[in-house]
């Protein structure tokens, strides 16, 4: 199975962490993340990417979280498209030994996603549409890995 | 030489441009000379050097702006991401 994935479809968060269960043997651990649109003061969120790029760029995060902790498995899921406040946008699942490695590689999975894959996103509100400004929190964020 | 150029997100919409393919001058060598380049041109291209913290990418890979470019290239010029 591809680690990653950019879709226009939600996805189960249940039995995405069921399969990343089943297939990573022995793990005693699965830790997730799951990012949602928030809805305060926007009517939908629209989420542009650059489609070659996407997916690599995903899957070169996904191999530098195995390089740096031991991982029995690695899904994240990334929509695309329309979407509405409350709907899920993203999912990091990761299954390992014991518990501090699936944490931190779920964390550091995130941090990079934020700076590195190729998603921009787009508010539309009553006003009409902005586009969001990237935050200089989440370069700090990525850069203490 | 031909690049294959793109552009995404808020830089889309300012330049009116998804993308273009483009002769490469014989002295343009690297991503920074390729923006200076199409920035030359005048509005709506100058958002190309106006834009705050431009990223760039050559083949589907992001890289710095002293990154070579070569005749097939795709080079993307956009935004910082903001995904998540």
């Amino acid at each position: 199975m591809t680690a990653a994935s950019v879709q226009e479809e939600d996805f189960d968060v249940g039995s995405e962490i069921e399969v990343l269960t089943k297939n990573a043997h022995d793990a005693g651990a699965v830790a997730s993340f799951v990012g949602v649109v928030r809805g305060a003061g926007i009517l939908s969120m629209t989420l542009e990417h650059y489609p070659a790029m996407t997916e690599r760029a995903l899957n070169e995060i996904v191999a530098e979280a195995n390089r740096r902790w031991e991982l029995l498995g690695v899904r994240v899921i990334h929509r695309v498209g329309k979407l509405q406040p409350g709907d899920r946008i993203v999912l990091v699942a990761v299954a390992s030994t014991h518990r501090q490695a699936a944490f931190a590689a779920c964390e550091f999975i995130m941090d990079y996603l934020k700076t590195r894959a190729p998603f921009w996103k787009r508010e539309e509100t009553a006003d009409g549409g902005r586009w969001v400004d990237a935050r200089e929190s989440d370069e700090a964020a990525q850069q203490r890995w | 030489m031909t690049l294959r150029i793109l552009y995404f997100a808020s830089l889309r919409e300012a330049l009116g441009s998804s993308g273009e393919s483009l002769e490469l001058p014989a002295n343009i060598a690297t991503t920074g000379a390729l923006r200076d380049h199409i920035a030359a041109r005048g509005e709506p291209w100058t958002a190309l050097t106006r834009a705050k913290n431009l990223r760039c990418a050559v083949n589907q890979a992001m890289v710095g702006f002293d990154a070579q470019v070569r005749a097939g290239d795709e080079v993307a010029f956009f935004p910082p991401v903001t995904g998540g």
